[in-house]
């Protein structure tokens, strides 16, 4: 039940653990221990997945993240697309599926792309699908399904947890093999604060997956001890499963761990700051170019090696070995170990290195040297191949097998040490880019900086790791490495493509985009000269393997096409992340209502149980736009509120409004230079309107500040601008002027604030009882008075934004939600009524009141605005003056404030809508304006709106046209204040 | 993520900053005795250099002081410079 390519033992799967699955809805049977991957290759299941052009079958060709074939779809509660096979832990239930075939993997109907390939080279599409350009639509709909593999999932799992922890440390380690071990046990022993993350699910790197010994006994048992040691240690935290995936600036990185904690957190990110990195990421191998390989059954040479020797699967019964280097030797020995007939090792090389060629040949293993593979047999699996000398590709001479075990050489991880922010450099005998002068407080050790020999890691890993801690201010030390059994040099010779000789034959370079030899040449004859343009034009490492087995390739052939050295044609820029993490890890705990945390008014439960609609209304404050009685709609439930405000009493909660104390002999030098308008002679007790402007001239922000003693202030600020306004007087006082003697503190939330207003408005706080004198010759017009209201502190302005009567009652922020109701009980007998956003504007439409930002754009200035009264042309400066100093000089005709009356007093222009003049006789019209904000007005029952028109003061009783979508509308210019422009009914 | 020195709180992670202006960026004492294009200069132009250069940054979320480092603009290499370095 194993399936016919299990070995009977080794490996570090357990045997005694069997685990159910299913693939493409067939059901099959693993072990504990086991991939995907490893599990399908026990049972002999060779086609996993279609290419993503060509749908032609694939296989698995490694055994890590670098796959690049075999992606699949897990299903079920998993739902997830495009994960590799080869990293997908085998658990009792998993379901999986290819991706990108129809109907099945064995049977695609998209095969017909492969034999129609001559029409989808590199860039095809920007060549076709371009006539008629009517026709793209209906291309596209097409294209779109052809395109993309995988389905994104469609049902959000609320039982996924996803979090983000902090952390910071002395020496952070990237890589449990045994360079990162090393430096680990190096920097721990040091009593340095470690974090260590490996992304395989157990520590020992390649030692898993090789047959290696350290102090004379099997690598794994140093590995085992280490890994013990490092568990005793206080500081050190030991992650496996856990990806370095990004690294920032300033020594900050990121690291994804899968399934921390089973069953409650899916996916964890920590974000580490670390005195000190030690990169131990390792090496990833390369396959060889050559005609067809990518077939199901052409595979690394290394990870031939792991299936047999860390998954106790054969990856097949007789296997060809191609290399150019004497690594994949140890692949091939590793493979006749477990059963598999090497039939032989065809080495690029003309003369190959005694030690491996002898033990080839005491194997019984033919070495074929100076030859290539030519060609692969088979479409669904590797039937045989066809070899060569590289001298004359023309004498073939075939070899059967089912599989071929390929190695290019070996590329460093040096993903991470990029990231960093530093350059790699060019190792001309080892064929490989590896690290460069480190610009961040880091080093590389092991195979990620191309050191290839066990003892070198192990050494080396120390070294580096005891550097690391000293650098972090701790003392230590590096012990000498253990013995090891001795690792064959590399004796790597370059041979980028092995020439097939014929024409019309593909070889693969990126397998997962299938991109071919051929279409780097189209690149290159098309003009392509920049390595990062032929990534683009090919889409060459631009799959989800991000290219790890491909680049190298792609640069060598690219460079033998320029006639360069691979450094001069370079590499494309590293970014982050390391291998794909879910939106959710980077969301954390950021999901549904914390996306956005919304502010909260001490009311706010109030508004939500009497039926407010609660609505995103700016500085993340969710606050009522209407209330509903009787299923209103939102115009009758704003149009009852704004109108009962001007005929008896009504309440808004006005607590986001921005509040700044102010206190200090100078303060008013401080009103003086932000505010247009002078605070010289402000008396204690009152209130002054204030238009603060940009330093380029434009509004800014209005409010009122008010004196409260003799050097002790108030100043309010726009509901959205409360934060940023307080930043601005912030900046001012410490940066413009800090010889001013000045305390600024907001106190936005310490107040709840609530704006009685109406006719009747003084009536409520006459029944609900305060020892406020509340005589309106005592108590004026934008005056401030303390005391109590219904046995509460408070302070209550008689200021307004309706235009009504009003006093706007500010009161500890605890004791809001109890003042309110007080209130509202208290207004009962004159109908109060809680008003809304909705209402809030019809009202102040109605009066004229500005909202800086909506009646004004970018060049409107104060005076356009018909608030030119503020500007206080006598003091000598203050901000913004300057330049609409400017604006005055210069003149010419500008957009000013007015209003709109519509010809159709029931129709409410939508607010934005533009005005224009011209636009007969086949011109084209030109705006002269827009309407700012429009509504339709209860308390004159017709529509009016505000507008910035070209000229608008002097065009008062004119008509003008506005634009709507399907036609115009007309309109006569007014002053922009359509109720009690006196000013009684506040003043009252 | 850079990592600013707080001259007061210590390093911090930048989200608790909000980056302000060029260090020796100072209001004109009198902006009325300045030509429009000067005045324009020093309202829309800002300098964007390459290499070491002065920033002030503002700690809005820890002790609230505005203070002055230097930072290359290509290397993010961050100088503290000694007291804060707001005159």
């Amino acid at each position: 039940m194993s399936g016919q390519f299990r070995l009977a033992d080794g490996g570090r799967i357990d045997r005694s653990r069997p685990i159910n699955f299913r693939f493409n809805g067939k059901q099959y049977q693993g072990f504990e221990g086991d991939t995907l991957a490893s599990a399908l290759m026990a049972h002999g299941v060779r086609v996993l997945a279609r290419s993503f052009k060509y749908h032609r079958p694939r296989g698995t060709m490694s055994a890590g993240i670098e796959e690049t074939n075999a992606l699949v779809q897990l299903v079920g509660d998993e739902d997830e697309p495009n994960v590799p096979a080869t990293i997908v832990k085998l658990r009792e239930g998993l379901e999986a599926e290819s991706v990108n075939c129809w109907p099945s993997v064995n049977f695609d109907l998209a095969a017909i792309n492969e034999r129609l390939w001559r029409l989808f080279p590199a860039g095809f599409y920007y060549k076709t699908f371009m006539w008629p350009a009517s026709m793209w639509h209906f291309y596209e709909h097409f294209i779109r399904h052809m395109a993309g593999m995988g389905r994104s999932p469609k049902t959000y799992n609320a039982d996924d947890h996803y979090e983000k922890r902090f952390h910071s440390c002395d020496v952070m380690v990237v890589g449990a093999g045994p360079a990162g071990l090393a430096a680990a046990l190096a920097a721990g022993r040091s009593g340095a604060r470690v974090l260590l993350v490996d992304d395989q699910r157990e520590a020992g790197g390649d030692l898993l997956n090789t047959a290696t010994e350290i102090d004379g006994k099997d690598a794994m048992s140093w590995v085992a001890e280490s890994v013990a040691e490092l568990a005793e240690m206080e500081e050190v935290i030991h992650l496996q499963n856990a990806t370095g995936a990004g690294y920032y600036d300033h020594n900050f990185l990121t690291v994804v761990e899968r399934g921390p904690s089973h069953g409650w957190i899916r996916e964890r990110m920590w974000k580490v700051r670390a005195k000190e990195v030690v990169l131990a990421t390792g090496s990833i191998e390369r396959p060889m170019v050559f005609t067809n390989n990518d077939r199901p059954g052409v595979m690394l040479a290394g990870a031939a090696r792991t299936f047999a020797r860390r998954y106790g699967v054969k990856p097949g019964r007789r296997a060809v070995i191609m290399t150019n280097n004497s690594d994949a030797y140890d692949s091939a020995f590793s493979l006749a170990d477990a059963g598999v007939d090497v039939a032989a090792i065809v080495d690029i090389r003309e003369s190959v290195p005694e030690t491996v060629a002898a033990k080839a040949a005491a194997l019984g293993i033919e070495v074929i040297s100076g030859h290539g593979i030519v060609d692969v047999d088979g479409k669904k699996s590797v039937s045989g191949v066809a070899i060569a000398p590289l001298s004359d590709p023309s004498q073939v001479r075939r070899i059967s097998c089912d599989l071929v075990c390929t190695s290019g050489g070996w590329s460093p991880s040096i993903h991470l040490f990029s990231q960093s922010g530093a350059k790699p450099k060019w190792d001309a005998d080892q064929l490989c880019f590896i690290p460069g002068e480190s610009v961040q407080s880091e080093r590389s050790t092991g195979s990620a900086c191309g050191r290839f020999a066990l003892h070198d890691c192990i050494g080396e890993g120390f070294a580096a790791g005891a550097e690391a801690a000293r650098d972090s201010g701790h003392k230590a030390e590096a012990p000498n490495a253990p013995v090891t059994s001795a690792t064959e040099p590399l004796a790597i010779e370059a041979l980028w493509e092995v020439p097939s000789g014929r024409r019309g034959t593909r070889a693969f370079v990126d397998f997962q985009n299938d991109v071919t030899t051929g279409d780097l040449r189209l690149a290159v004859s098309e003009g392509y000269q920049s390595v990062e343009h032929v990534k683009r034009y090919t889409t060459a490492g631009m799959g989800v393997d991000q290219g790890k087995t491909g680049n190298i390739n792609v640069i060598g052939i690219l460079a033998q096409n320029y006639g360069l050295e691979p450094p001069e044609v370079g590499t494309t820029t590293f970014r982050p992340p390391y291998s794909p993490i879910s939106f959710g890890v980077m969301a954390g705990i950021d999901q549904g209502q914390l996306i956005i945390p919304s502010r909260r008014t001490p009311m706010s439960d109030w508004h939500e149980k009497e039926g407010g609609f609660m609505n995103e209304a700016g500085l993340q404050y969710r606050r009522p736009l209407y209330y509903t009685k009787n299923s209103e709609t939102i115009a009758e439930a704003s149009r009852r509120e704004a109108k009962t405000v001007r005929t008896s009493v009504g309440m808004y909660d006005g607590s986001p409004l921005g509040k700044i104390e102010l206190n200090g002999p100078d303060v008013v030098k401080l009103l003086n230079m932000v505010y247009a308008n002078s605070f010289d002679t402000l008396k204690i007790g009152m209130g002054r309107y204030g238009m603060m402007l940009h330093e380029d001239g434009r509004m800014l922000d209005d409010g009122i500040t008010f004196r409260l003693g003799e050097e002790h202030y108030l100043m309010s600020t726009g509901s959205g601008a409360a934060d940023s306004i307080y930043a601005h007087v912030v900046r001012m006082l410490q940066c413009e002027w800090p010889e001013w003697k000045i305390y600024a503190t907001p106190v936005t939330a310490q107040w709840a604030g609530m704006c009685i207003c109406g006719p009747r408005a003084r009536d409520v706080l006459v029944k609900l009882g305060t020892d406020i004198d509340l005589d309106p010759e005592t108590f004026k017009f934008m005056g401030i008075a303390e005391g109590t209201i219904g046995g509460f502190p408070t302070r209550i302005m008689r200021a307004t934004y309706t235009g009504e009567l009003s006093f706007e009652v500010n009161v500890p922020a605890r004791h809001g939600q109890a003042v309110w109701k007080a209130i509202m009980e208290a207004g009962r007998e004159w109908g109060i009524t809680p008003v809304g956003g909705e209402a809030n504007g019809i009202l102040r439409v109605e009066k004229g009141f500005i909202a800086p930002g909506v009646e004004g754009d970018g060049t409107t200035n104060l005076f356009d605005a018909a608030h030119g009264w503020a500007f206080h042309q006598k003091k000598k400066d203050f901000i913004g003056k300057r330049s609409v100093d400017r604006d005055r000089r210069i003149g010419g005709p500008r957009k000013e404030l007015v209003g709109l009356l519509p010809d159709d007093s029931t129709f409410v222009p939508p607010d934005g809508s533009p005005i224009i003049e011209g636009g007969t006789n086949g011109a084209a019209p030109v705006m002269v304006g827009h309407v700012t904000a429009g509504t339709f007005s209860p308390n004159l029952e017709r529509s009016l709106t505000l507008a910035l028109l070209m000229e608008g003061h002097s065009r008062k009783g004119e008509k003008v046209t506005i634009s709507l979508a399907d036609r115009t509308a007309v309109a006569t210019v007014t002053d922009p204040i359509f109720i009690d422009p006196s000013g009684e009914r506040m003043r009252s | 993520m850079l990592q600013i020195p707080c001259p007061w709180c210590g390093p911090r992670a930048e989200d608790d900053f909000i980056c302000g202006t060029e260090a020796d960026r100072k209001r004109p004492k009198d902006p009325s005795a300045l030509s429009d294009a000067e005045w324009a200069d020093y309202v829309f132009n800002h300098d964007n250099i390459k290499g070491n250069t002065g920033e002030q940054w503002w700690h809005f979320r820890g002790c609230g002081r505005w203070f002055v480092i230097e930072r290359d603009t290509v290397t993010h290499e961050i100088t503290p410079i000694e007291g804060g370095g707001m005159k």
